[in-house]
């Protein structure tokens, strides 16, 4: 095998990013060059269009997720959504209480957030998920507390593609009184989302999740019954003075765009992709000794989480470069952590240093799906033959009972 | 991560894995690292009467350079004593590789495996 292929490996990471999808790139780019008007000029009709483009825009991320336009506000993106919910509301309504609760599996930004918040003095608490991924609801229940002022849960995991019972999350925080945000990045256009239905006070989007642009988000805050956050950026009071700064006109455009096909079409590319990910885990699950990370029923069907034992995950990546995807360890970044929400789910540092996560999106073809297959079987054998560990399950050796040396 | 070309070329067409027979006197093994830290080598060497290593195979559960270690090391044991093989250092291992700063308990790991297969050979032996 030689190095400089110059072919590009096939992409099987659409949970980390979509690519921008060519309907949305047509109808964003006039916005650059053409219509390049600040949405905030009301004197001339430069202002004006950019500002009707705009409000279209938030009409069409308000029909994917039934909501009133009203209630979207637009930001640089899901992490900047969720700390102006979580910073924003829980001090918006810190007179009732400083505890708030989230889920040991969330998101960086929401994690983070909280760290920060409790750096401010208030109390966190991080509640563990069952060995599926997702949340007890009684466990849930006995978390809030009388000073409860917030909860965070993500919609669908990152790592996982678990989905939460956000309807149900979220009548327990009606009854305790108390703001329940979701983090919906990885949840738009791949499940129904209804906010007219749902008991959720605030919620956090991303475009480049679903075909769109990065560097734009938006965060529903709900109106009825009025939900108020604190201002994180201070500046021209644009977004009803809950995030200033000028609006990307073009990037909006764009997430209103990737967000109107999205409604349209994710019934139908959800059935294809459901297809493809099923073939995905039945060529895999053909091999000894791999495990699905993360619930398979209450799960997107974009997503597969899978460990194969007995491999090493940094050698795993090594012998998958033709395939774009990501890792359970970390070992490629500054820290050499496994991935704390395998850990959450209580896999072994073994299995979740050997995890690999496939997400399947609107480019993924039958063709992409056959070749990862096949790499993986030759790969994973060839490293399996290459492992002692391998030869001691073989000789039925129980690996957890071995006094190793630490080193 | 970048990997140097030998590290590549190791990982990508390892020397000398396999297994010996652990039951015979000859043949010295030692398993170093542990599953829990991301590496354990498995490095065994084949010893004639007159103290020289006539074989080395190894296997590894590990990073490529983990793999390219102790793929390296095998190369390098076959026709040595045992004594010059106990002077392999894992700066001469992380140079030949080029191994980055963080991969350096790597070429630490291969040392060990040395030292420990030529200890279980001695203890074997009753030496």
């Amino acid at each position: 095998m030689t190095k400089d292929i110059a072919r590009k490996p096939i992409y099987l990471d659409y949970s980390s990013t979509t690519p921008i999808d060519p309907r949305v790139a047509e109808k964003m780019i006039p916005f650059i060059t053409e219509h390049f008007g600040n949405p905030a000029s009301r004197s001339h009709s430069f202002g004006w269009t950019a500002e009707k483009a705009v409000e279209e825009a938030r009409e069409e991320v308000a029909k994917l997720v039934n909501a009133d336009p009203r209630e979207i506000v637009w930001t640089s993106g899901a992490t900047e959504s969720n700390n102006l919910a979580i910073k924003g509301a829980s001090h918006f309504y810190s007179t009732k209480g400083k505890h708030i609760l989230t889920v040991a599996t969330e998101h960086k930004a929401v994690i983070d957030a909280f760290r920060e918040l409790e750096r401010e003095g208030y109390t966190a608490t991080y509640l563990e998920p069952e060995p599926n991924g997702l949340v007890d609801l009684e466990k849930f229940k006995k978390a809030i507390r009388p000073d409860t002022v917030l909860a965070s849960v993500m919609f669908v995991n990152n790592e996982i593609g678990v989905i939460q019972d956000i309807e149900a999350l979220g009548n327990i925080c009606r009854e305790q009184k108390v703001i329940f945000h979701v983090d919906a990045a990885q949840a738009t256009g791949k499940v129904d989302i209804d906010l007219e239905k749902l008991p959720v006070d605030l919620m956090s989007f991303s475009a480049h999740k679903t075909y769109g642009p990065k560097g734009i988000g938006a965060l529903y805050v709900r109106r009825k019954p009025r939900i108020r956050i604190e201002a994180q950026m201070h500046g021209g009071g644009h977004e009803r003075g809950m995030r200033s700064g000028t609006l990307a006109t073009h990037q909006i455009v764009a997430m209103g765009e990737a967000f109107r096909i999205a409604r349209i079409e994710m019934q139908l590319e959800n059935e294809r992709i459901r297809k493809l990910r099923d073939k995905l885990l039945h060529g895999l699950q053909d091999m000894e000794e791999v495990y699905v990370n993360g619930d398979l029923k209450q799960r997107i069907p974009h997503n597969l989480n899978i460990s194969f034992n007995y491999v090493e995950g940094e050698s795993l990546i090594m012998a998958v470069k033709d395939i774009a995807v990501s890792s359970g360890s970390a070992c490629t970044s500054a820290s050499l952590e496994p991935s704390y929400v395998l850990r959450a789910l209580g896999r072994s540092d073994e299995l979740a240093h050997s995890s690999i996560r496939f997400s399947i999106g609107r480019f993924t073809t039958e063709a992409d799906v056959d070749f990862t297959i096949q790499l993986l079987k030759e790969k994973i054998q060839k490293l399996r033959e290459l492992s002692p560990l391998w030869d001691m399950y073989k000789d039925g050796i129980d690996i957890s009972k071995v006094e190793w040396a630490a080193h | 991560m970048a990997y140097s070309d030998k590290v590549l070329d190791h990982y990508e067409n390892p020397r000398n894995v396999g297994t010996l027979d652990k039951d015979d006197p000859h043949v010295g093994t030692g398993m170093v690292g542990a599953p829990a830290c991301g590496d354990v080598m498995k490095l065994q060497i084949k010893v004639s009467d007159d103290g020289v290593i006539e074989d080395a195979k190894f296997k590894t559960y590990g990073c490529g350079s983990a793999i390219a270690s102790s793929s390296l090391v095998t190369e390098w044991l076959k026709g040595k004593t045992l004594d010059q093989a106990s002077e392999i250092k894992n700066s001469a291992i992380a140079e030949e590789l080029a191994l980055p700063p963080v991969k350096i308990h790597c070429s630490v790991l291969a040392e060990d495996a040395i030292k420990s297969a030529i200890a279980d050979l001695k203890s074997k032996q009753g030496k």
